[in-house]
């Protein structure tokens, strides 16, 4: 019976090509937009949280806002990590643009004065070479590390261990080259990383307005937070305005809540237009009882009880949604493997927003049917074989 | 057989109760050939609707075949409907997207009969009336005579033990609606129990027995010599 109905349901859709292609396009094209949007969303959530959790949760950024005479010293920062338990290494860091020269070769490079602390606050491997070292610090020795880029524009080659650039006019001796960055954020392949005191000189800036901090530990962020802001109050007199601190993991819950609450709005949004589509079968359900109304009073005559008959157009409307479903899935399939391609990240389908999808599809399939195959299945035989 | 006692059936047309039929009482037994004849208005449309269980008297008692046809539910009136009754109508009433065989089993898809049963009984129904040659004939490819004897096959298919037949040369020429009458005969000399609906004397002339009908009242009976 079952069967029977699948079989005239499809003879139904075919007999009908246009229209039934119409309706489907309502559900097809909802189904497209709730999938290519949540895989989207899905997969930047993921691509954007690996970069956030590639900086370690357990790094603390210092931000000094404080434009009175109280400045902070690099033996200060320095000092923290000697002053609290809770504090495993810090670096002082400054950042500029500036342009980068070997040869005629020029590349717009950023600028990084830091510590040697920050080799591993910044999760840095070198290629080549190695790190600023404390000496080079005490030193101001003119050394500097470089990004990939950096040595690939100027060099050509990332073998470049005792060559020398020139920034701003003076020459640096290049002592290590780093990896290939992995964490969009770091953006260290476009670095030169110089010592902290040389940068001080350079850049003609004394006090210390930004530095990094990371916890002994993953569980000591939040002590290592408190110690660092009764530290930082206790050097601005208490003015909390006078400085922020970041917090690794407070952004990455901040981004979820972002997402998630993204997530929900597209997906509402998209839903919104299924259930357009939904309303489409349910329209083009009715237009069709209304057209057999005596197809239905033969069929009645014949021996199709109620039930029957609401089967077959409930079965019809399943159908219609359902194969529309399908359709939808394999058009997100395309549509998120060429955005894939062009954006080089991966845009996955996950299993769960295909059942979403085809769950959805099936509801309001069943839903919006239901009213017309009910309409359908209360006809009066006598009064639709009446009608012409 | 039907026994039909005292039925009535009164629609309201408006605030104006209309007596389609008035306590009516006829009795068919098996195997006759009996044609329901009367003037547009006279009730003979409601008897059908009554006898073929599309619809329930208000009154009365109506008995199907040994079984009291009550207030049953839309569904159990559809059993019945499929069990017992097949229809042929004035119009053939064939479903237009199904081929001949198609809608001869159409019946027999209800009763749930499967796959090569059903296809092997609407053949054969179909090979009966004459058309064994155009089973997957769509009803436009088919002459309004031909069309009919589908719907003959259709009402047939089941082994109902009532065919009733509602005007069903209406639409046919004098020349096919003596072959569709013939072929009612001829099933009825094979058993089959006919009761015909018509407002055409000559037509009824044609069958065993005539019920004259007038203002939901059974008037008189003939019986063909």
């Amino acid at each position: 019976m079952i069967l029977q109905s699948f079989r005239m349901a499809f003879s139904s859709i075919l007999s009908n090509k246009m229209r039934s292609f119409l309706t489907m396009l309502g559900i097809i094209i909802g189904v497209v937009a709730v999938v290519v949007l949540v895989s989207l969303v899905n997969g930047a959530t993921n691509s954007v949280t690996s970069q956030i959790q590639g900086l370690g949760s357990d790094l603390l950024t210092v931000n000094i806002t404080s434009k009175g005479n109280n400045s902070l010293t690099m033996g200060e920062v320095e000092k923290l990590a000697d002053d609290y338990d809770s504090i495993g290494a810090t670096a002082p860091s400054m950042t500029q643009n500036a342009t980068a020269k070997h040869g005629t070769n020029t590349y717009s490079a950023t600028v990084q004065g830091t510590t040697a602390g920050y080799e591993s606050i910044g999760g840095l491997n070198l290629q080549y070479g190695r790190f600023l070292k404390t000496p080079d610090i005490a030193d101001s020795s003119a050394v500097a590390v470089v990004g990939v880029d950096v040595a690939d524009e100027l060099f050509g080659t990332r073998q470049i261990i005792g060559q020398s650039i020139s920034v701003n006019g003076r020459s640096f001796l290049v002592v290590g080259v780093l990896n290939e960055s992995t964490s969009a954020f770091g953006g260290s392949d476009g670095k030169i990383i110089i010592p902290y005191t040389l940068a001080q000189r350079i850049f003609k800036q004394s006090d210390v307005t930004s530095f990094y901090v990371t916890a002994k530990d993953s569980d000591s962020v939040d002590a290592a937070q408190t110690d660092l802001t009764t530290a930082m109050m206790r050097k601005f007199n208490q003015d909390a305005d006078a400085f922020s601190i970041t917090n690794q993991a407070a952004i990455l819950s901040t981004m979820d809540s972002v997402i998630s609450t993204m997530t929900l709005l597209l997906g509402g949004i998209a839903g919104i237009s299924l259930l357009v589509g939904g309303i489409g079968i349910m329209n083009i359900m009715l237009v069709s009882v209304a057209e057999r109304t005596r197809e239905i009073g033969i069929r009645k005559a014949i021996g199709a009880g109620r039930r029957r008959i609401l089967s077959q157009f409930l079965i019809e409307s399943l159908v219609i949604s359902v194969l529309g479903g399908f359709i939808g899935i394999l058009v997100s399939w395309g549509i998120l493997a060429i955005v894939s391609t062009i954006a080089s990240m991966n845009f996955a389908m996950t299993g769960g927003v295909i059942a979403l999808a085809v769950g959805f599809c099936m509801f309001v399939g069943v839903v919006f049917g239901l009213y017309p195959a009910s309409k359908a299945s209360k006809l009066q035989p006598i009064q639709a074989l009446r009608m012409d | 057989m039907i026994r039909m006692k005292n039925v009535s059936k009164i629609y309201m047309m408006g605030e104006e109760a209309v007596h389609a039929l008035d306590r009516a009482t006829l009795e068919i037994q098996d195997g006759e050939f009996v044609a329901i004849v009367g003037p547009s208005g006279s009730g003979k449309s409601t008897m059908m609707n009554i006898i073929g269980c599309l619809d329930i008297a208000d009154a009365g008692e109506y008995i199907l075949d040994g079984q009291a046809i009550e207030d049953y539910s839309e569904e159990e009136l559809a059993r019945i409907r499929n069990k017992k009754l097949g229809f042929v109508f004035q119009n053939f009433n064939l479903l237009s997207k199904l081929s001949a065989l198609e809608n001869v089993e159409l019946p027999l898809v209800y009763q749930g009969v499967h796959g090569r049963e059903r296809k092997k009984r609407a053949v054969a129904a179909l090979t009966k009336i004459g058309l064994g040659d155009r089973l997957h004939h769509k009803p436009t490819e088919l002459s309004g005579g031909q069309q009919q004897r589908v719907a003959i096959a259709r009402a047939l298919v089941t082994n109902p033990s009532l065919i009733l037949a509602d005007e069903p040369t209406g639409n046919l020429d004098q020349t096919t609606g003596t072959e569709i009458m013939e072929l009612f005969h001829e099933l009825n000399s094979q058993g089959n129990t006919i009761v015909l609906i018509t407002h055409d004397t000559r037509i009824a002339a044609l069958a065993g027995r005539r019920i004259r009908m007038l203002d939901g009242h059974v008037m008189e009976e003939e019986v063909n010599t």
